[in-house]
C-alpha cells in the first residue's frame, strides 16, 4: 500500500474537484516565509508537519502563524522533528478557515461485502475509531452504477446537511468516488470535512493507493513510503521482505507457509528478524537472489522452508549452495534448510554434501535454527 | 461426486503459451484433467502440450465444448480474460494470476455473479479432486483419493497440509485454494455448503490466515449449518499488527481479523483448531480413527 502525505492527498482532491483550503507545501523555513509573504498562502495560516502518523495536533506538529515571520518560525520549529519515528521533511501551509461543524466521510473496501463501502458520520474531527458504531453510517456501493442519487441524499441526511450544503455534498461524494476508482485507492478519507459558512471544505486528506495497480500509475514510483532500504530492493525484485526485531532470518515460499514458519519459531522461543517470502515461485534464481538479500540483513541464523511444487528440490538446493558461496566469509551464518516436494531426497543430499543442516520435520528443523541463533556470537 | 469439478469438466487454459500456462497445462493433463483448449490472442492454430490454441474463448468453447477456464493471464489483462470467459458461457473460472488490482476484481466478481458464473481466486492454487480432475496449480504429488475436504486461503501451506494428510495414509475428496487476496470470488462460506452436500466428504480441513473476517464468518456458518467434523489452522499468530505479510489481505485492522478472534470463533463453533500446521493431519487421523471405532 502506498500511503500519501496530506499534501499529496490534497493535490488529488484538487484534481477531482474536492474543495481544500488554499495552501502550499514547503521544505524550508525560507520557502515558508516567501509563500506567506507572496500571498500564495493566505494569512493567518496553519502550519502542518507532513507525516503519516496521526495525532499531529496534540503532538506539537501543527502550529499557527499570523505573519510571514511567524510562518518562518513555525516551519523552522517543525522541520526536522522526529514525529513517532518519522522525520519531518515537508510542511504544509494553509489559510485558516472559520470552521463550523466537523464531519467524517470516506470510501474504502469492505472485504466481507466484496464491495466498496461509503462511510459517513456527523461526528468528524476526532479519530473515527472512537466514534460509537451507531453514529457511523456505512453503505456498500456497487461498482456498476457507482454512487447513485439516493445514496448521496442518504449521506446528506446522516450528516444533517440541507439546501446548498446538501447539493455540495452530493457533488463531493461523487468526486470522492471518482478519485477512489480513478486513482485505484484502498482508502480515501476526509476527516474533518468542515462546514465553512455555506460551503464544505476538506481540512485533512488521507489517501492510500494500491500497490498492485502500479502498472497503470507510473506516478506511484516516486512516492516515498516507510520501507527500509533493503525492503525497497526486495520490492524491485518482487520478493516480499519485512524486517522485524529478532535475529533469525526466514526464507519461505508463499505467505501462508511463511507465516506458519514464523509461528513455529516464535513458539519455540526464536525471534524472527527478517522474513522473506519468495511468493508462488520456487525458481532457483529467485532463491539465490533472496539468499544474498538475506545475507545483507546480517541474521544470526537462517531458516529456509520451501515446498517445491513443480520446480524440483534438487534444482533449488543447487541454487542455494551456489548462493552460499557468494556470501563473503565475514557475513556467513548457520543455515537450516527444509525443502519438501518433488525430488526431495536428491535435494537433501546436495544440501548435506555442502554442510547444510537439512531436516524434513518442521518442528525439528525450527528447533535446530533456534539453537543455532542462540549460540552464534 | 466431487466439489465444483467432475469427470465432465473440460478446461480451457487462458494464457496457455506463457511459461506458467504451459507447465500447468501439462501438469493438469498428468493429473487426469481434460484440458481441451488453450487461448492466447494471436496464437490460434498452434498446439501446446498437445492442446489446440485459439484466439478467443468463444472459439474454444464452440470447437471443444470447454466448460471451465484456468486463467494465467498477467495481471493487467486478467480482468479482460475473465470477462471474456464469462461472456463465452464459462461458468467456472479459476484465476491463478496474482497482483490483480482489487478494483478490477470488484468488477470481475460482480460481473461473474450477475451472469451466474463462479470465480475461484484470484492469486489461488485452484481446485483438485484426486482421481477426477484438477483446475489450477496444486502439485500432483501431494494428493491421494480419500474423504477429507480441504478449503484454504494459502498456497504452499495448503500443499504442506494436504501432503501431511497423504503421509498419514489418508486422502482428499476435493481441495479448494481460495486465494489470499482481499477480494476473492469464492470464500469459505461459499465453499462450505458444497462440501456439506458432498457425500464423498466425511470431514473438513480449513486453513485460514490473519486479516479480514472470512474465518469468523465461516465459524458462524459451521455453527448453524455444517454437520461434519472440522479441523482448522490459522497462520499468522505471531504477525506484528499492521505489517504486511505478503498477501494484501493479511493485514490486521481494528482488533478484528486477528488469529485470536478467528481461533476463538472456530473453537466456539465446535472445530478443532491446530496450533501448528503439522498438527492438522494428526487431528484428522484421530477423528478418522474415532469414527472407525464409533
Amino acid at each position: 500500500m502506498v500511503k500519501l502525505a496530506e499534501w499529496r492527498g490534497k493535490a488529488l482532491f484538487r484534481k477531482y474537484g474536492i474543495p481544500v483550503p488554499e495552501g502550499q507545501v514547503v521544505r524550508s523555513a525560507d520557502e515558508a516565509e516567501r509563500a506567506a509573504a507572496s500571498g500564495s498562502v493566505p494569512l493567518p495560516c496553519v502550519v502542518k508537519a507532513q507525516v503519516l502518523a496521526g495525532g499531529r495536533g496534540k503532538g506539537g506538529a501543527v502550529r499557527f502563524a499570523n505573519s510571514p515571520a511567524e510562518a518562518r518560525e513555525a516551519t523552522a520549529a517543525i522541520l526536522g522533528l522526529d514525529f513517532k519515528g518519522e522525520k519531518v521533511r515537508e510542511v504544509l501551509l494553509e489559510g485558516k478557515v472559520a470552521v463550523g461543524r466537523e464531519l467524517y466521510l470516506s470510501v474504502t473496501l469492505d472485504r466481507g461485502l466484496r464491495a466498496p463501502v461509503l462511510i459517513a458520520s456527523a461526528q468528524g474531527g476526532v479519530e473515527v475509531e472512537s466514534v460509537a458504531d451507531a453514529a457511523i453510517d456505512r453503505q456498500g456501493v456497487d461498482p456498476f452504477p457507482g454512487i447513485t442519487g439516493y445514496e448521496t441524499r442518504r449521506v446528506a441526511k446522516v450528516l444533517q446537511l440541507s439546501g446548498n450544503l446538501a447539493q455540495e455534498l452530493a457533488a463531493l461524494v461523487r468526486d470522492l468516488w471518482a478519485l477512489f476508482q480513478g486513482e485505484d485507492a484502498e482508502l480515501v478519507e476526509i476527516n474533518p470535512l468542515a462546514v465553512v459558512g455555506e460551503h464544505l471544505v476538506a481540512l485533512d486528506a488521507k489517501v492510500i493507493l494500491e500497490d498492485d495497480a502500479g502498472f497503470r500509475h507510473p506516478e506511484y514510483a516516486e512516492i516515498q513510503d516507510d520501507r527500509t532500504p533493503l525492503e525497497e530492493i526486495a520490492r524491485e525484485k518482487d520478493i516480499a521482505f519485512v524486517q522485524l526485531d529478532g535475529n533469525i532470518g526466514v526464507i519461505a515460499n508463499g505467505a501462508g507457509l511463511t507465516m506458519a514458519t514464523l509461528d513455529v519459531l516464535m513458539e519455540l522461543g526464536g525471534k524472527p528478524g527478517v522474513f522473506l517470502d519468495l511468493g508462488g515461485t520456487d525458481d532457483p534464481k529467485k532463491v539465490t537472489e533472496a539468499f544474498l538479500l538475506m545475507a545483507e540483513a546480517h541474521p544470526k541464523a537462517v531458516f529456509l522452508n520451501i515446498f517445491g511444487g513443480v520446480t524440483r528440490c534438487d534444482t533449488v538446493a543447487t541454487g542455494l549452495v551456489a548462493a552460499m558461496q557468494q556470501v563473503p566469509a565475514a557475513n556467513r551464518f548457520p543455515l537450516v534448510a527444509r525443502i519438501r516436494g518433488n525430488n526431495e531426497q536428491e535435494g537433501i543430499a546436495i544440501l548435506r554434501a555442502a554442510g547444510v543442516t537439512s531436516v524434513s520435520d518442521l518442528r525439528a528443523s525450527a528447533q535446530a535454527v533456534v539453537a543455532a541463533a542462540g549460540v552464534s556470537p | 461426486m466431487s466439489v465444483l469439478v467432475d469427470r465432465d469438466t473440460r478446461v480451457v487454459v487462458q494464457g496457455i503459451t506463457g511459461h506458467q500456462g504451459t507447465v500447468h497445462a501439462a501438469q493438469m493433463k498428468a493429473f487426469g484433467t481434460q484440458v481441451v483448449a488453450g487461448v492466447t490472442p494471436g496464437k490460434a492454430g498452434s498446439v501446446v502440450e498437445g492442446v489446440p490454441v485459439f484466439d478467443a474463448v468463444r472459439d474454444a468453447v464452440e470447437r471443444t465444448g470447454a466448460n471451465a477456464s484456468c486463467i494465467f493471464v498477467p495481471a493487467p489483462f486478467a480482468k479482460d480474460a475473465l470477462l471474456e470467459s464469462v461472456d463465452a458461457g464459462i461458468r467456472l473460472s479459476v484465476i491463478v494470476t496474482e497482483h490483480i488490482p482489487f478494483h478490477d476484481m470488484l468488477v470481475m466478481y460482480r460481473y461473474a455473479r450477475a451472469n451466474g458464473a463462479r470465480i475461484v481466486g484470484p492469486n489461488c492454487p485452484g481446485i483438485a479432486s484426486p482421481g477426477i480432475s484438477k483446475v489450477g496449480i496444486i502439485p500432483n504429488v501431494v494428493f491421494r483419493p480419500g474423504r477429507v475436504g480441504v478449503i484454504s486461503r494459502s498456497g504452499t501451506l495448503t500443499y504442506e497440509i494436504v501432503n501431511g494428510i497423504k503421509e498419514h495414509g489418508l486422502g482428499q475428496s476435493t481441495c479448494i485454494g481460495l486465494g489470499g487476496d482481499p477480494v476473492v470470488g469464492t470464500s469459505f462460506v461459499d465453499a462450505l455448503p458444497l462440501f456439506e452436500a458432498d457425500p464423498e466428504t466425511d470431514l473438513m480441513v480449513l486453513v485460514g490466515e490473519i486479516g479480514g473476517t472470512a474465518e469468523e464468518e465461516a465459524a458462524e456458518y459451521i455453527r448453524h449449518h455444517f454437520t461434519k467434523p472440522v479441523v482448522a489452522y490459522i497462520a499468522g499468530r505471531s504477525a506484528p499488527p499492521g505489517k504486511r505479510m505478503g498477501h494484501a489481505g493479511a493485514i490486521i485492522a481494528r482488533g478484528r481479523g486477528t488469529a485470536a478472534t478467528k481461533v476463538e470463533a472456530l473453537e466456539a463453533a465446535g472445530a478443532r483448531v491446530a496450533r501448528f500446521p503439522y498438527e492438522v493431519p494428526q487431528m484428522v487421523a484421530e477423528i478418522v480413527a474415532a469414527r472407525a471405532h464409533g
